[in-house]
């Protein structure tokens, strides 16, 4: 839940400073300088490699202590009796737990819509209150107000609400999602070169042209950064929302093991909603590389 | 918006004729010329003020069709601030304002939107049937046809200033106002950059409005020099000699020290008259 409370340096039109999550970006803040990464393409690569060699050690470890029985099979599971776990989910459908894969699927679905809807929303409000003084005034208090709000208090008010069907559950998901979005497209749009829009001002960009050619491009470093908070936000607020009263979905398989006393059930599905994490994450900065080639220019030469 | 009365073409410069340093006079460059052509820019009593203080006062101002203006002046005596109404950028002024062609503007820095290549960036906004097109040939216009898909940030000063240039010549303006483009790069290209506009300026023949720091720049290139001091239109020069121009030329001599003098330089030139 922290996560959707570290996005404070946002008040009040104080522009740039980022709202850097987990792992701030090298990238966060409008106007900052294009960080220079000397020869990227390979290093990167190999620096990426370098990257999995802690995560591995853990893993050994794990397995090791697991298996010489330093702690019990019951409490941590060796990573080869995961394994077979796993494979036994995604072969066999169970009565208890379904397949494996089709309860990923509806996971990815909840939140895909979820954040489809709430990210929906903070772009737009963040739009309007980010463009005027007015829509700050309407929309921006409220937001700083939802913000403070814990998220999973709300469960319970979702449920008296919507009820416990998939409602409440993408619901939550999309407010989660909004609100770190919000923050950062909003800070983002107001650290937008005034000298760019009084470009566009003279340029006579029709007010449509002015949002998609400068303010969205403009913000998009820290919209970014928004969107790697929020999607984290969202899975989290997945797998809380999937524990309350699913009968389907990776926190659904969660309960269930915990029901029937099978931590290693338990592992798998946290292992899943990992790599989806990882991979989600991934994408995201798949985006960002593409997107934010520019910056990249001034290097090139 | 309306008016538009492209290119006096009967004023066709005499620059090519007269050669430099020779500083013949050419005749009626600008003003008889262009005034026959209407006026595309007027100011009747203009006036601003920041918190109470008053940059310009009561300023009036004519610019007409095909002519260039220079405007020198200390810093901080509202020459921006006159090109910024001109532009239409700044709503709070009072007084009489009539700008009646399309405006461009160059400003300071080149002002390239940094996530849009070269060629988009000179077709932006651009309400042309084929606006890449003729943001090609602008390019090609300046030198930097080359450069139409590199990144702005690639760019040295020189090239996104050209760039710039393309980017108000491609919305073939009535009215060019240029605030200080040159003053960032170095003498060089300064050089080659008062070339450049020349050259644009005598095919499309925009009224163009020049802020400069620099009197030697206004003595070069404008048929009229304003200084601009205290709000007012302090002085006006009218410069007719024709293009390019020999900085020794004794009338440009006696000029500069004239500028100068209104800016409160003292010279030692100024001393000896």
């Amino acid at each position: 839940m922290s996560v959707s409370t570290r996005t404070s340096a946002t008040r009040r039109g104080s522009p740039a400073e980022p709202a850097a999550g987990a792992g701030s970006l090298p990238i966060a803040g409008v106007t900052a300088a294009p960080q220079a990464r000397p020869g990227r393409g390979r290093s990167w690569r190999q620096k990426g490699w370098l990257r999995l060699i802690s995560p591995l050690v853990v893993l050994a470890l794990w397995q090791i202590i697991s298996v010489t029985g330093v702690v019990s099979q019951q409490k941590l599971p060796s990573l080869t009796t995961l394994w077979s776990t796993a494979v036994r989910l995604i072969t066999t459908t169970s009565p208890t737990y379904g397949t494996l894969q089709g309860a990923m699927a509806i996971s990815l679905e909840r939140v895909s819509i979820g954040f489809a809807i709430g990210g929906g929303f903070a772009v737009i409000l963040a739009v309007i209150a980010g463009l005027s003084r007015f829509g700050e005034n309407a929309v921006d208090p409220i937001m700083q107000a939802l913000r403070t709000l814990p998220l999973f208090g709300l469960i319970p008010v979702f449920i008296v609400w919507f009820g416990i069907g998939e409602t409440p559950k993408i619901t939550l998901i999309a407010l989660g999602a909004a609100i770190p979005l919000y923050l950062n497209t909003f800070a983002g749009i107001r650290g937008v070169d005034g000298k760019l829009a009084e470009l566009g001002q003279v340029l006579g960009l029709r007010r449509r042209e002015m949002i998609r050619d400068i303010v969205l491009p403009g913000a998009l470093p820290m919209i970014l950064v928004g969107l790697r908070q929020s999607l984290g936000v969202a899975w989290l607020a997945l797998v809380v929302a999937e524990q309350i009263n699913a009968n389907a979905g990776l926190g659904f398989i969660i309960n269930q093991g915990e029901t029937f006393l099978q931590q290693n059930v338990i592992f798998v599905a946290l292992f899943v909603y990992l790599i989806l994490g990882l991979l989600t994450d991934y994408i995201v900065r798949l985006i960002e590389r593409r997107a934010l080639t520019w910056r990249r220019g001034i290097m090139e030469t | 918006m309306a008016t538009r009365n492209h290119g006096n073409l009967a004023a066709e410069r005499s620059a090519l004729g007269s050669v430099a340093g020779q500083g013949v006079a050419a005749p009626e460059v600008g003003a008889p010329g262009a005034a026959a052509s209407g006026v595309v820019a007027q100011t009747s009593g203009l006036s601003r003020s920041f918190a109470g203080h008053v940059v310009l006062d009561d300023l009036d101002l004519e610019i007409r069709s095909g002519e260039f203006v220079a405007m020198i002046g200390r810093s901080g005596t509202g020459k921006s601030t006159l090109l910024r109404a001109l532009a239409g950028l700044d709503r709070d002024v009072t007084g009489g304002l009539t700008v009646s062609a399309p405006v461009a503007v160059v400003f300071q820095e080149p002002r390239l939107v940094p996530w849009k290549r070269v060629l988009a960036n000179v077709s932006l906004g651009l309400r042309a049937s084929d606006p890449r097109g003729v943001a090609r040939s602008a390019l090609d216009e300046v030198g930097l046809a080359e450069r139409a898909d590199a990144w702005p940030l690639t760019l040295s000063g020189g090239e996104a200033q050209r760039a710039a240039l393309a980017r108000a010549l491609v919305r073939d303006p009535g009215l060019l106002l240029l605030d200080e483009p040159f003053s960032a790069l170095d003498a060089l290209t300064r050089i080659s950059m008062h070339a450049l506009v020349l050259s644009l300026w005598e095919r499309h023949r925009p009224a163009v409005l020049l802020v400069t720091h620099d009197v030697d720049e206004a003595l070069a290139l404008a048929d009229r020099v304003l200084v601009l001091a205290d709000g007012k239109i302090a002085h006006s020069a009218t410069i007719t000699l024709g293009r390019p121009r020999d900085r020794d030329h004794p009338d440009l001599v006696a000029l500069r020290i004239r500028l100068l003098t209104e800016l409160g330089v003292a010279t030692r030139d100024v001393d000896r008259e």
